[in-house]
């Protein structure tokens, strides 16, 4: 910085660019005229935005975890899981209103985490991304035992019941529309104030190179922790919403709500939208949302497509969609990063 | 006795979770790479028999005389085209392009073969089996697997020692720009290394097809068990995966002696504990050089 500074003293630290005080102030507004949907729009275009959402919280947290944590979870399944039936559990079993049991289901998705993240954080590269899937699949396996039956199974269970006996199926749809969009908000909230503060900054130190920040007094284990609860907590918020959305959960098998489909997904959005940029997974939640509704129908073609995608976009186009635009013409439009600005001939870098 | 059947059939089991994991640790000792469609390129030896024997009617062993060579070469190939893009992409890229293509593999051969599940014939030696007591009988099957295993555990071993390929492979593990400097071509030793990878695979996948039935989602629960094995025998050593994969095994075994469903339960929590247990020796090794220091 110093060097900088005294090569070009017409320099300035730079985060908010009119560009971007703009767009964030619209994504703001945005977000309050999407919450009166329920009013305006019908059944159809709510249960698509619904969907839209939980994908974008999903593309979210695995981005924070690959894209500034340099940490590939092949098992951010298993805390949508465990999300899903905490809130089966809470709602079902002990009769708690099915929106407070998502909530608190939120956080026993992070509470999860926190042991998981002692185990597996230590891994490097594919040893954790392969840790986090038998994790997963251990957690799938052991809740398909629980002997309890609103819970264990392989044939699955059901949220119908705490739903039905408290809204009828348009206040149901009101609702959970509402809670996923507060959940994506938060969430986004959350991550934008995350990587804003000092932690952005060690996190992007520790993605360039681990030892290196270790030795300038990061703390590696603390920051990925902190993304990897906080990527448990939202995944398990994704897989509440899902349940309230479809009601009946699987807990085995690749399309089940342990699935590692949901990362064959996670892993599109966020490559097609931009690995580590934060606009990235948004775009990349409404590419896979096209490929959903205008892809082929058949289930077997729709993966094929979408793992193909996937590898294209990872050896052709690395930076996804948004990280290209990005390095092309130097936008931001929600600033996580600084930018150094050279007063003399009004060219910024980032 | 039914347990001590349970341990001598799960240590037979090992035998093929080795053969399984030899590859993959071949891969990513050599390019420190983990190929997360290991498991799923097993899948396709396995299903590539079943063709063979289905529409040239010839025995599961005769087909791996077509499938083992073709397997090399779908090694070589994947590593001259997807692989060596990704590798040079950073580390975090090959995990993404192989975990794409474990999907791809899955859903292209339920595409072909149906969700349905498959088996392979195991010839005359699959019913018979050597009776030590009225509750102990080891099925000759069993036996001929975990021979195989050892058999290709110790010629790639022997391979890395004593041959030119070896000593390349060696080298390229050690540093790949020092090894090129002396003339070796780093990229054509990591398309050897991927096609005997696979080759390794596809023979576990086609044993593994005749011990059991399999369907297209196969691949990822052998992914998984394959990096059980290498973590648990330490990453390294042949022999070590070896014994890796039959704590594996006896751990799978005995927890389905228990409960059927606890098969694959017990294996994955075996495989935690170890990773517990590294993570509190380093913890308490790093406390113990602070003490030493301060």
């Amino acid at each position: 910085m110093s060097a900088v500074a005294a090569g070009m003293p017409d320099t300035r630290v730079q985060r908010w660019t009119p560009l971007s005080v703009a767009f964030t102030g619209g994504l703001a507004g945005l977000v309050v005229l999407l919450a009166f949907a329920p009013v305006v729009l019908g059944e159809n275009s709510q249960n698509n935005l619904i969907q839209l959402y939980f994908l974008v919280i999903m593309a979210m947290m695995w981005n924070a975890l690959a894209g500034y944590g340099g940490l590939v979870s092949v098992g951010q399944q298993g805390f949508i899981g465990i999300g899903a039936y905490a809130a089966v559990f809470l709602s079902v079993q002990h009769s708690l209103n099915p929106y407070l049991s998502m909530l608190l289901a939120t956080f026993i998705g992070g509470a999860v985490a926190i042991p998981v993240a002692a185990v597996v954080l230590w891994l490097r590269a594919g040893a954790f991304a392969i840790a986090t899937w038998v994790v997963a699949e251990a957690f799938a396996i052991l809740v398909s035992l629980d002997p309890n039956p609103a819970i264990g199974g392989g044939t699955g269970t059901s949220a119908l019941l705490p739903f039905n006996i408290r809204y009828t199926p348009e206040q149901r749809l009101h609702y959970t529309y509402w809670a996923a969009l507060g959940a994506v908000a938060v969430l986004l909230l959350l991550l934008f104030v995350l990587l804003r503060s000092r932690l952005g900054g060690s996190l992007q130190a520790i993605r360039d190179d681990e030892e290196a920040a270790a030795s300038v007094g990061v703390r590696v284990l603390l920051g990925k922790g902190i993304l990897f609860v906080v990527a448990g907590a939202g995944s398990a918020a994704a897989g509440t919403i899902i349940l309230a959305w479809q009601l009946s959960i699987l807990p085995l098998g690749p399309d089940s709500i342990f699935g590692v489909n949901w990362t064959a997904k996670m892993i599109f959005m966020v490559l097609v939208g931009g690995l580590g940029t934060f606009e990235g997974p948004i775009i990349g939640a409404v590419a896979l949302y096209v490929l959903q509704t205008y892809g082929p129908n058949n289930g077997v073609w729709y993966f094929v497509l979408l793992g193909g995608i996937a590898i294209g976009f990872a050896l052709v186009l690395p930076r996804g969609i948004w990280g290209t635009i990005q390095e092309r013409f130097n936008v931001q439009l929600l600033p996580v990063g600084y930018r150094l600005r050279t007063v003399s001939n009004g060219k910024g870098t980032t | 006795m039914t347990w001590v059947s349970a341990v001598v059939h799960g240590i037979l089991l090992g035998g093929i979770y080795a053969l399984l994991a030899s590859g993959l640790a071949l891969m990513f000792g050599v390019m420190r790479i983990i190929n997360l469609a290991h498991g799923s390129l097993a899948l396709i030896g396995a299903y590539m028999a079943f063709l063979f024997t289905e529409h040239v009617h010839v025995s599961t062993y005769l087909a791996l005389a077509a499938v083992l060579p073709g397997a090399l070469v779908v090694g070589y190939v994947l590593q001259r085209t997807m692989l060596e893009r990704s590798l040079r992409a950073g580390q975090l890229v090959p995990l993404l392009t192989t975990f794409g293509l474990l999907i791809v593999i899955a859903n292209l051969l339920q595409y072909f073969f149906s969700p349905d599940v498959h088996s392979l014939d195991e010839g005359s030696i699959g019913t018979a089996s050597w009776r030590v007591s009225s509750s102990l009988s080891i099925p000759w099957f069993d036996v001929l697997t975990f021979g195989v295993a050892v058999v290709v555990l110790g010629g790639l071993q022997l391979v890395l020692r004593f041959t030119q390929l070896g000593r390349e492979l060696r080298a390229t593990a050690e540093d790949a720009d020092t090894a090129e400097l002396v003339g070796i071509n780093a990229r054509s030793v990591y398309a050897r290394a991927t096609a005997i990878a696979v080759a390794t695979a596809a023979l576990a996948g086609v044993f593994y097809g005749m011990r059991s039935s399999f369907d297209p989602n196969a691949g990822a629960a052998q992914l998984l068990y394959a990096f059980e094995a290498v973590v648990i025998g330490g990453i390294g050593s042949l022999w070590g995966t070896l014994g890796g994969g039959i704590v594996l095994g006896v751990a799978q075994a005995v927890g389905a002696q228990i409960n059927p469903e606890y098969f694959a339960l017990s294996g994955h929590l075996v495989f935690l504990a170890v990773l517990v247990a590294r993570t509190a020796m380093q913890a308490g090794g790093i406390r113990l050089t602070l003490r030493g220091v301060g």
